[in-house]
């Protein structure tokens, strides 16, 4: 049976700014879906949010994985679940190797019961496993060795954020961004190798400004978000019509949203800027 | 040490101080009344039928020990009580050659820590000293056949008097500091340290100190001396039961590194936090020759020890690396000097401190130039790790240079563990703890990666068992 993220009237505020008002999607395995939407409508707010970062407060509604409700949950518990965040920006960790990184990250995501201090999963494998990722997404293997983004280009920290993708093989992925600040081929790359990992396994939320990765991984489902509510499902091509012709169409189809839209940024930009 | 520390038992819980045990053992061959005074000092020479020359030593250091006030920098010293404290412990009628010769109480204590394995492994001596006198000592035959010494500093005495005599006290006089003056006057076992001319020495020499009874204080002196060309890797390991009322450590170390010599000499501090670690360590590196201090200090109360470097001829080189991690109620004090007495000698030294759950570590560092030390150089750089709010980091930084024909480079950064850290190491599966001893770990592991595996792998441990317990 495949699992199912379901997201029900999701209400979150930062610093008791409320930014998202009330988000509803259910994403199955093995489905795409495209998160569309201008600076500030809450896109990475609800990324953060699935993830449990402890700034974004849920003030009301619920995320559950197959009925096992998140809400309380820490990013730890919930990544062991299944969830993962490709960020739109990795932190630098000094002095962690990438392979150290990994090699623990792995554990516990298979092992979800480990208790810190019990084994890591046997070097042998690991180390094949993560060169025979590493070959497959194109990267240098040296960067196994290399401290965690230190000095990384930012193609290089996206591709990354990729390889843990594919090492970690998470039930959901949340992707903020991944093909933002990106030359052509470097989101090529980005695109190639979330096609090949994306599968029935795997449900896909798409946070994006641009085309290009949705060209390579069509989604079923388009969803557009405006100040902070969900207010348009489509399918592929109303990704593609927002891309030609902007969210002009959409604001005028939603004026009391729009409206908000204006005011949030006119009371509160700061705020708008965190959430971008 | 491999990355299995012996399982102990239900003394010791996850996260806690792991070598808090003591041995029940109450057959000291000799155990001292508490306090200090003259008939004291008598009383430790007469045990180690010393000659006089040494006994005049110590008569005069416990006078200057009376004389120079307490120090009133550094940490709080006013629960320091000396009256309260043993100052000789004799646990066993000597330094034994077999392990099976020493006392059953006391190699289990050794056992337990992991010595006698680790010594099988990759060790090319060592020396067990067990409250204040050396318990147990081994040396590879044909180091001993190069003309190695390595033995305590009390049968040093006896057996080597000419060599003793020589250096003993001339890197750190008696009059240096008030603890200085102290470990003079009361000073018991140590490692002493001859490599002759050229002799290298490929695998480290290593001394075991083990507090066991409440209240002691533990006093040794070492003294390594270099012989031109040679080179020597000394590690001392430390730890003590964990009572509730203190201990106190206060140990000298000098060491002469001649020209073209080579010494590093690593510590890996982890007494438990009850004890006063107070110790003066200094080195005179002469020409051409290397001298490095790697410091690493996790455990005790109060930690004040700044190991010194003076570079005397041209050509010499002074490094120290510094590890300073300070928990609930510690307060490591820990730093380096370099005094550059000589033209064209550089120093470097790093730092690294971390503190948690109301701990404060700190560096507190000299350089310092006489006046015609000209084309020196010196790098500073000092990194500082805060965990939470409660806790404390301070620099003190003190440059004494009377002229311009010198380059002195000082960096210093504090940061705290930044919440976007522990939010994406957490996002991929860890758990905060386990994140937070990632972040520690890598922080301090442009340090760690200097030390040999075995000590790099123990350093890594003791950081995630510090780490362990402290949050929730």
């Amino acid at each position: 049976m495949s699992s199912l993220l379901k997201i029900t009237d999701l209400h979150v505020s930062v610093d008791e700014k409320p930014i998202l008002k009330g988000v509803s999607l259910e994403i199955r395995q093995g489905e795409i879906h495209a998160l569309m939407g201008p600076n500030g409508s809450g896109k990475s707010t609800l990324a953060y949010t699935l993830v449990g970062h402890p700034k974004y407060e849920v003030t009301s509604g619920s995320i559950e994985i197959d009925g096992v409700p998140l809400n309380d949950l820490d990013p730890c518990e919930r990544a062991r679940l299944g969830m993962f965040l490709a960020f739109q920006y990795p932190v630098t960790i000094p002095g962690v190797k990438v392979a150290d990184f990994l090699r623990h990250a792995v554990t516990n995501i298979r092992n979800p019961a480990r208790k810190e201090g019990e084994s890591l999963i046997p070097m042998r494998d690991f180390r094949k496993e993560l060169k025979d990722r590493m070959e497959e997404l194109g990267m240098d293997v040296e960067f196994a060795r290399r401290y965690l983004n230190e000095g990384f280009s930012g193609g290089e920290k996206k591709r990354m954020e990729i390889l843990q993708l594919a090492m970690l093989q998470p039930k959901f992925a949340i992707l903020d961004e991944t093909d933002s600040g990106l030359d052509s081929d470097a989101v090529r790359v980005v695109s190639e190798g979330l096609r090949k990992l994306a599968g029935p396994q795997m449900g896909v939320l798409i946070i994006t400004h641009h085309e290009r990765l949705l060209e390579y991984n069509v989604p079923q489902f388009t969803h557009v978000i405006l100040a902070g509510r969900i207010v348009e499902t489509g399918d592929a091509s109303l990704a593609h019509e927002l891309h030609n012709h902007g969210y002009a169409a959409v604001r005028q189809r939603h004026p009391a949203e729009a409206a908000e839209e204006q005011e949030h940024q006119k009371v509160a930009p700061k705020v708008a800027a965190i959430a971008k | 040490m491999t990355t299995d520390v012996p399982v102990l038992d239900d003394e010791i819980g996850v996260g806690d101080y792991q070598y808090g045990f003591h041995d029940p053992t109450d057959k000291y061959v000799f155990k001292s009344r508490r306090g200090l005074d003259r008939d004291i000092v008598h009383q430790i020479s007469e045990m180690k039928n010393e000659p006089m020359w040494m006994r005049e030593f110590r008569l005069e250091a416990l006078d200057l020990f009376y004389s120079k006030p307490m120090p009133t920098w550094g940490g709080d010293m006013s629960e320091l009580d000396f009256q309260n404290m043993f100052y000789f412990v004799k646990a066993s009628q000597g330094q034994e050659k077999s392990w099976d010769d020493v006392p059953d109480d006391i190699r289990k204590t050794y056992d337990r820590l992991g010595i006698p394995e680790a010594e099988k492994k990759y060790l090319a001596g060592v020396k067990a000293q067990y409250e204040s006198e050396v318990v147990y000592g081994s040396l590879q035959e044909d180091l001993a056949k190069q003309g190695v010494i390595f033995t305590d500093t009390d049968s040093a005495v006896r057996d080597y008097p000419d060599l003793v005599r020589e250096y003993f006290g001339t890197v750190i006089p008696s009059a240096d500091n008030k603890f200085a003056a102290l470990n003079s006057a009361v000073w018991s076992g140590g490692s002493f340290i001859y490599v002759p001319k050229g002799v290298k020495i490929e695998f480290p020499l290593q001394a075991y100190f083990r507090i066991n009874t409440q209240n002691m204080g533990q006093f040794e002196r070492t003294l390594i001396i270099v012989d031109e060309g040679a080179s020597v890797h000394y590690v001392e390991g430390c730890t003590a039961p964990t009572y509730s009322s203190d201990s106190l450590h206060s140990a000298v170390v000098e060491i002469l590194v001649k020209r073209g010599g080579r010494c590093r000499y690593t510590t890996i501090q982890n007494w438990s936090n009850n004890v006063y670690n107070l110790v003066t360590k200094r080195a005179k590196a002469y020409g051409d020759s290397l001298m490095e201090w790697v410091d690493g200090n996790l455990g005790s109360k109060l930690t004040m020890k700044y190991p010194a470097i003076y570079l005397m001829e041209p050509g010499a080189r002074g490094e120290t690396l510094s590890i300073a991690f300070a928990g609930k109620g510690q307060h490591q004090d820990a730093g380096a000097k370099m005094v550059h007495c000589a033209p064209y000698t550089s120093s470097r030294v790093i730092s690294k401190s971390i503190s948690k759950d109301g701990g404060r570590a700190g560096y507190r560092g000299l350089v310092k130039a006489t006046h015609d030390a000209h084309h020196c150089k010196s790098n500073v750089v000092c990194d500082a790790l805060i965990l939470d709010s409660h806790s404390r980091s301070d620099t003190y930084p003190y440059i004494e240079v009377n002229h311009d024909n010198l380059t002195i480079e000082h960096e210093a950064s504090v940061s705290k563990i930044a919440e976007e850290q522990l939010l994406y190491l957490m996002s991929r599966g860890m758990s905060e703890t386990e994140a937070s001893a990632m972040i520690v770990t890598g922080f301090i592991e442009p340090l760690v990666k200097e030390l040999p595996m075995e000590y790099a792998v123990e350093m890594n441990r003791l950081i995630e068992l510090q780490m362990e317990g402290s949050v929730g």
